[in-house]
């Protein structure tokens, strides 16, 4: 499914004017990372996705379907969206009924529901926790269950807001690996992200915010080696990507098997 | 002389079985900027609770060995004598944030009333304390009104306006930017050079290999290593068992099993990188 942003503008009730004229097509299955410091429009953007927000001007078209005719509730149909904080969207007494709760409000059938919770608990590693309360388990597994109770509504599009904030090397891990199987399964990911390292190693497309417009658009490594214009917003590339330039290394280069391949080349040479 | 002295140190949660601290040796001294690195469940949350004294005078549960702080026995001493020499700043700044006052001013003056500070030097700390972590525009502002990065800069100025002589800090740029990040470590460095003990559990590793001067592995309530960042945060001992490894040193590691890292020690930090891979 398609996402069509034209011109778009938003200020909010304050005043504050945090997106300024944003244009962007998003293909179908595209895995796209968005970045930039705090208050760059970054997530004001994204949450005109699924409706949360609607434009001050321009347009935000989700497939067919203008987000300013369709409520919330049906845009839920198509885009999910996963909070950067687990605790603003869990409620449920246990993981199960978490998970399931989202599938079975959009209406589809039981044995459809049931494979798809099934489906989400196997992709985020919690089939063995379905009877725990999302409460008793760490903010790290709090983090996996969000996730599950989205992905379980299988909608072609799937936002994340700050996937890795606060998380342990393991679990950012299990999240790089949920996000890699949602990108075989042909959905469109979105992830705002400050961890430019996990940005360079699971993204194929970079999009760098700042004040409100876009700033960079790309591939990852033509966005991610631009230091000069990257500084301007105050994000520093990826480690590898540092560390090529260092060296002199003529491609750029972000993760570790480009960087090992690269270093090669130079001593071949 | 160590500030923070533990000796064989295992503590219990209230209801479960399972320790999440076991026998754990910690001499820390005056100064010091030591991070605590472990998966989640490490232990790292209970340690920093156990040297604020919330583990056990706050969350009960049974504790075994000796906790001393600047010249106190957590034994012997309640949690008000306690937190005059030991701030702590959560790891979700939202548990910090008193919910009593409408302003980040009146949050920051709040700690410093309940101890009965003098109106005059109380306005000059906090001015001061919000100087420091770049917040004095926030000063008329809600708590509640701030992003998570901002919450958790109210967070630390509230502790660093009482001028602990121990400063626990559990993720405290969690929710940041990386330019967050980076001031937030600059503002805890210059507190410790300028003598302020700073214990900090976090992820970040390439900040840590920049700014601590020590760090303390954990794995299962246990202290796996403790020594030079350079020292830890290279160990073979670190892998596959959740630890944050710097890219450097996952890249050099690699790049060792083919003699392309030509350095016994693997780097931490970008300078250290630069000069060690086969050209």
């Amino acid at each position: 499914m398609k996402i069509e942003i034209q011109d778009l503008h938003f200020t909010y009730p304050t005043g504050i004017q945090a997106v300024r004229g944003v244009s962007l097509t998003i293909h179908p299955g595209e895995q796209v990372a968005i970045i930039g410091q705090n208050g760059a429009g970054k997530t004001t953007l994204v949450k005109h996705l699924n409706g949360l927000l609607k434009p001050s001007s321009g347009s935000v078209q989700i497939g067919d379907w203008d987000t300013r005719n369709h409520s919330v509730a049906r845009l839920a149909g198509r885009v999910g969206y996963v909070f950067q904080n687990p605790d603003e969207q869990l409620f449920s007494k246990n993981v199960g009924a978490e998970v399931a709760f989202g599938p079975r409000n959009l209406g589809m059938k039981a044995e459809q529901v049931q494979s798809q919770i099934e489906d989400a608990l196997t992709m985020t590693e919690l089939s063995d926790k379905t009877e725990t309360n999302p409460y008793d388990l760490s903010p790290t597994w709090r983090k996996m269950v969000a996730l599950a109770s989205v992905i379980a509504m299988n909608t072609d599009i799937v936002v994340f807001d700050e996937p890795t904030t606060g998380q342990d090397a393991a679990n950012i891990a299990r999240i790089a690996n949920a996000i890699k199987l949602l990108r075989e399964r042909g959905k469109t990911v979105i992830t705002i992200t400050h961890d430019i390292d996990f940005c360079a190693e699971n993204f194929e497309r970079v999009i760098a915010m700042s004040q409100g417009q876009i700033l960079l658009d790309g591939k990852a490594n033509d966005v991610l080696g631009q230091e000069e214009i990257l500084t301007t917003t105050y994000v520093d590339p990826p480690q590898l990507t540092r560390l090529g330039k260092r060296l002199g290394f003529k491609n750029t280069v972000s993760n570790q098997e480009e960087f090992l391949a690269e270093l090669k080349k130079v001593i071949e040479r | 002389m160590a500030i923070v002295n533990l000796k064989n140190v295992t503590y219990k949660y209230p209801l479960t079985d399972m320790p999440a601290l076991k026998g754990i040796n910690l001499r820390v001294n005056k100064g010091e900027f030591v991070a605590l690195i472990g998966p989640n469940g490490a232990g790292k949350s209970t340690l920093c609770y156990t040297i604020a004294g919330f583990v056990p005078h706050f969350f009960k549960g049974e504790i075994a060995g000796s906790v001393e702080v600047a010249g106190m026995m957590s034994s012997e001493s309640n949690l008000h004598e306690w937190v005059l020499n030991v701030g702590l700043a959560f790891q979700n700044p939202f548990n910090q944030i008193s919910g009593a006052k409408y302003t980040v001013f009146e949050e920051l003056a709040f700690g410093l009333e309940n101890i009965g500070v003098p109106r005059g030097e109380m306005i000059q700390r906090v001015n001061d304390a919000m100087e420091l972590t770049g917040i004095s525009d926030l000063a008329d502002r809600s708590p509640y009104s701030l992003s998570g990065g901002q919450q958790q800069r109210v967070a630390l100025t509230s502790i660093l306006v009482m001028q602990p002589k121990v400063l626990v800090l559990d993720e405290p740029t969690s929710q940041m930017d990386p330019i967050g990040t980076r001031e937030v470590f600059g503002v805890i460095r210059t507190m410790a050079e300028r003598g302020m003990t700073v214990i900090m559990a976090e992820h970040k590793v390439e900040w840590i290999a920049n700014f601590a001067s020590r760090v303390v592995a954990l794995h299962d309530g246990e202290i796996l290593l403790d020594g030079r960042p350079t020292e830890v945060l290279t160990s073979d001992l670190l892998t596959g068992k959740g630890f944050p490894i710097s890219r450097y040193t996952s890249v050099a590691r690699k790049a060792k099993e083919t003699g392309l890292w030509e350095q016994e020690r693997l780097p931490i930090k970008l300078d250290e990188a630069v000069g060690g891979f086969k050209r």
